[in-house]
This record gives structure tokens, sequence and C-alpha cells, in this order.
């Protein structure tokens, strides 16, 4: 394994989003021991792990859902402190979680709009108080399109009478939607099949070129390999490395994930993506 | 060569622009039914409820369908229908509140009290009514949000404490309509539609269930009350504050239990710590027979209307065709197997 460190791709770029020195407990076990994360504009991070290592609890930390114990989070470089997941959101922050957090009886338009439902403009709105389910809809309709999955034709469905790949689709229209400064994605790949998950790989760089950086959480090193810059390993509650993709190949980094391997002395896990050096 | 003797298989026809994912147009008649029911829960009970007034005007003849018949059987359900409005309330969050009728009790015994006992202005003893009604329902709230009680045995403990503090509060006394101020007793008031006496209190409950209607459908509100019953932990991750929205929930559903304790008094013509006997049950068996999910998430308040005026349909035209009380209760009974039965089959198009 290469984990060069080139001095001169030192952090000259203020990271979007990072966090430093996590620790979360659950009564005797600890889930994050002290754990680092560096997120750089436009780049897609994959956060790979055994079983236990962290990620959950990670970017639960990331998202609002669940509060550290110890550590801080810095969006942008201000510290921030996320005691729900609306404090994540408001600072731009959205997820998709690995069972999606939707409301599978309520309709498309509804579950984008989940939490900040839109009123109409006027008396209506301000005195009675009335959702604009029109606007919604047609934004809804245009997220989707935007997104490339105009397959879902009727915005009124329930969202339980769509496909894994269809309800996956909803959960990420809707963070690309309103997720302005970064999007994290559990395991969005877990439950569908190939085409599904190639439509989903897609759309992850769909989100990228369009400047948001996304954090991928997976088990499933090819898609991993496929659409991530740089791959952050988490073992035992810690970030033991990261590394760009192009310095490591699947072997090696299963090996350190599952501790078969140590990172060399002198790896550096904040260097700059290479996409950014090249731009 | 030979060639294979096969039909041949036209390619399938591109989807046209809106066109729905999930439809086949070759289903079989009974699941067409089943997702029709799925997309409109309230055919089921319209269809009862009309069924059943056909039905009725054949056996017992037209009076039952005259409008003074109709004022009627209002008349007796419209304190199932204001109970029951807060009952679809608790359980579209995905509980159920078994205090609905002690607290209407309750707040009617406090009333009653103040306005007859304590020379309170009439208005002043409503309105602390209305009070008593939020108190209990916070009670129900905080038992659930903050201590984790589930729903059943936090209003279920309610149900006893409640049922106590009304003995003991009125003594056991039952306080007659002379002592009681106008304004309590309005409910029972009526005026004419039709030739036929319309009272004040089904007025009442005609309005509240468009209120809530209104507010379940239209409103951030009433789409954070589903979200939370569908799904809580993901309307949570969603952003929306769910122990805010059920205790706002049981608080909104104890003040309609007081409204629905108002009604009563003006039914009863009276103030008892016995009356609303029953209460409780058909509340649930309205909101039930009416297509509201008991899993939460699911159904409509105006079901809820259509369930209470089944109920009162089948215990009036029971009665005018002279069948013993006894299958009233029978037949109530195998409407709420049947619409759970209903429910629990129509929730299968979701795949």
């Amino acid at each position: 394994m290469t984990t060069t460190s080139n001095p001169a791709r030192t952090r000259q770029i203020t990271p979007i989003l990072s966090a430093r020195n996590l620790v979360k407990r659950y009564g005797h076990v600890t889930a994050l021991a002290g754990a680092d994360l560096t997120l750089y504009p436009g780049e897609v991070l994959a956060v790979i792990g055994d079983n236990g290592a962290g990620k959950s609890s990670l970017i639960k930390c990331l998202s609002g859902a669940v509060v550290p114990d110890e550590g801080e989070i810095r969006v942008k470089g201000k510290p921030e402190r996320f005691r729900t997941p609306l404090d994540a959101r408001s600072a731009g922050i959205e997820t998709v979680y690995q069972h999606l957090a939707l409301a599978p009886a309520r309709d498309i338009a509804a579950n984008v709009f989940l939490g900040r439902e839109l009123r109409k403009p006027g008396p209506l709105g301000w005195g009675l108080r009335m959702l604009d389910r029109k606007a919604m809809r047609q934004e809804t309709a245009k997220i989707l399109g935007d997104l490339g999955l105009l397959t879902i034709q009727n915005i009124g469905q329930a969202v339980e009478t769509l496909s894994g790949g269809q309800r996956q689709g909803v959960a990420v229209a809707r963070a690309a939607a309103f997720g302005s400064r970064v999007i994290i994605m559990d395991e969005p790949t877990a439950a569908l099949g190939v085409k599904e998950s190639a439509k989903v790989l897609n759309l992850i760089a769909e989100i990228r070129d369009r400047g948001i950086p996304v954090i991928l959480i997976s088990h499933d090193m090819p898609h991993v390999f496929e659409v991530a810059d740089r791959i952050h390993i988490q073992r035992l509650g810690r970030r033991i490395a990261c590394v760009q993709k192009t310095e490591i190949t699947m072997n090696d980094a299963v090996s350190l994930m599952t501790g078969a391997q140590t990172p060399p002395e002198d790896h550096d896990p904040e260097t700059i993506p290479e996409r950014l050096v090249r731009q | 060569m030979k060639s294979v003797s096969s039909p041949p298989t036209a390619p399938a026809p591109p989807r046209r622009v809106g066109e729905r994912l999930v439809d086949q147009p070759q289903v079989p008649l009974l699941g067409r039914i089943q997702r029709a029911m799925h997309a409109h829960p309230l055919l089921g009970p319209t269809a009862v409820l009309i069924l059943a007034c056909i039905f009725f005007t054949i056996a017992v003849g037209p009076r039952f369908i005259e409008p003074l018949n109709i004022s009627l059987i209002l008349q007796q359900v419209q304190i199932i229908g204001m109970v029951g409005i807060a009952q679809t309330l608790i359980i579209l969050t995905g509980g159920i509140d078994l205090s609905v009728a002690a607290a209407m009790v309750f707040s009617t015994v406090i009333a009653g009290k103040l306005a007859a006992e304590a020379g309170t202005p009439p208005l002043l003893a409503l309105l602390v009514a209305l009070l008593t009604g939020a108190v209990c329902g916070s009670l129900n709230g905080a038992l659930v949000t903050r201590f984790r009680v589930p729903p059943f045995i936090a209003t279920l403990g309610t149900l006893s404490i409640f049922t106590a503090l009304n003995l003991y509060v009125s003594g056991s006394q039952t306080i007659k309509a002379n002592a009681l101020p106008d304004l309590l007793l309005w409910p029972g008031q009526t005026f004419r539609v039709l030739g036929a006496p319309v009272t004040f209190g089904s007025i009442l409950v005609l309005a509240a269930f468009i209120v809530v209607s209104y507010i379940l459908r239209r409103t951030a509100w009433g789409e954070h009350i589903y979200a939370v019953g569908d799904n809580a932990e993901g309307a949570r991750l969603s952003g929306i504050r769910t122990s805010r929205v059920l205790m706002s929930v049981y608080i909104v559903a104890g003040v309609i239990c007081a409204i629905a304790g108002w009604l009563l008094i003006g039914r009863v013509g009276s103030v008892s710590p016995f009356s609303g006997e029953g209460v409780n049950l058909a509340s649930i068996t309205a909101v039930v027979i009416g297509g509201t999910s008991l899993f939460g998430g699911r159904g409509h308040v105006l079901g809820t209307l259509l369930g209470a005026l089944i109920i009162g349909v089948f215990s009036n035209g029971l009665t005018l065709t002279g069948v013993d009380v006894l299958w009233q209760v029978f037949t109530t009974g195998v409407l709420v197997i049947v619409a759970v039965g209903l429910d629990q089959w129509t929730r299968k198009v979701a795949g």
C-alpha cells in the first residue's frame, strides 16, 4: 500500500465538515473512541469499517441523531453542536438513513417535504395554516425530474406502493433537495438489486457534480471504489486511515479494516482529494 | 430448421406519462376492491352506512328515514362522535386512550360543581371545564412522552384516577338541571329543521368534525400527526419534534373530551359522575369502524363520523324493528371485528 503524503497538497482548503475526537459511549460499550472525520468540498468520502467499528455512531453524531459525549464538530470551520436532527438540517446537512426515515402511508410529496411543509401564501397560509400541496407536488416533480427519477410518475402515490429502489430514490431526492452543504448516505445500496444500485451510485455522482460533498457509508467495496474519492477506514471506534481511492487496493482496504494490516507511520489522513488538486 | 411455433409476444407498451406505477389492468375484482379501499379508506364505512340505511328503511318503513328519526340518531351519537374525534387523534399517532370518557365526565363534574354550588359565572365554569380536559390530556401526554409509558397502560391508569376524582369531587351526587345555568345546558337546546328538532350539540359535533378534518388534511400539524403514527423514528429523524406532537395531541384530545362533556350535560340534562357509561369503548369502536388503523398513521376523522353514525343507525334501527338489545351489542362486536379484518386485508396492498 502506498499512502504518500505529498507536502505540496496539504491543508489550504477548509474542510466543509470535520469531526475531532468524537467519543460516544452506550453504557459499558464505547461506540466511538476519539473518532475523526474530514470532508472536503466536492468530494465523495466513503466510510468503511467492520461491524461495530462505529460507522453508524459516527454518522449519527454528524446528522444530529445522537449527541456525542465528547469531541467537536465543525461546519466550514465553525464549531457546531447538534442536539437534534433539526440542528444538523439547519446547518445544511441532510442524511439518508439506511431505513430511510420515510412515512410509508404518506405520498411522495408529503415525504419529500416532511418536517418542512410549505404553507400557502397570504391569509390562507398564516391565518388558516393551510398547506400548499400543489406547490409541494410541483416542486417534488421537479426535484425527481432533475435527478432523473422521472419513472415515479404519480407524486400522489403512497411511498409504500413503490419498489425498494424507488423508495431509496425518494429519500435521496429529499436529501438532495434540501442538503445545501453535505449529504450523508448510510448503506444506500444495501437493500437494492444491481440495476437499482447503479442508479443510486449515479445519483451520488450527480450530487457531487453539483458541488455538494457526499459521505457514503457502505459495506460494498466495488460500490465504494466506483464512486468514492477518498476512503475513510474506521476501526474500533476510530479512524485508522483515510486514503485516496487511487492509492489503495480493495484487498489492502479490507485488511486495514479488519486489522490484518496497519497504516504506515507517516500516513496523513487529511490529504486533499485528488479531484480538488486537479482543479 | 423448424421454426418454433410460439405465440408472438408483443413488446410491453412504453409507459405513458401520468400512468400509475401500481396499476395493472388485469387485476381480479377482489384485488381492485382491495386497492380502491386502500386508496380511499372512507369507501368501506360509507358503503356500510348506506346499506344499513337502505336495509332499515325497508325493515322499519319510511319512518326510519324521516327527519325526526335522523335528528334522534344524531343526538344519540353526538357524544360518541365528539369523544371519537379525540380518540381518532390519539389512535392516528399509534396510541389509544382509555381515559377519554372519564376525562369527559370529570370535566362535567367540575363545571357542574363550580356553576351550581360555588356560584362561579357559567362561562368561567365552562372554561375551567375545558382547562380540566387539557390538564387530563397533558397528564396522559406527559406519561407517554416523558416517562415512556405505553399509551394503553398510561391511560388505563388515568382512567382509574379520573374516575376516582369524579366520585371524590362530586361526592357521588347528581346535580339536577334546575341547579345548572342555561349555558351548560345549551347543547341540549333545539331548533327546527324541516319540522324536526335539532340540538345545538349535534351541530357542534358536525362542526368539530369539519374543523378537525381540515386540520388533519390541510395543516403541517396534521401531517406530523400522521407521520408520527406511521413511523415515529423516521419522523424524528426527519426533523419532526415527535414528543411535542404527541403532547399537543393528548392536550387537544383532552379539550375535545371536555367539549364532549358539555354536550353530555345538555343531552342528559344533569351532571352525574355515573353518566357517559359505555362511551369509552364506543369511541374506539367508532374510530375502528370508520377505517382508522389501530396501528396509527392511517385513517380519517370523517371515517369516525361515519363509524359513529353506523353505530347509531344499527342501534336505532334494531330498536325500531323490535330486536332485543343484546343483538345490538352483538352487531357492534361483529362490525368491529369485520372492520379490523378489512383494515389488515387492505394494508396488504403495500408490498
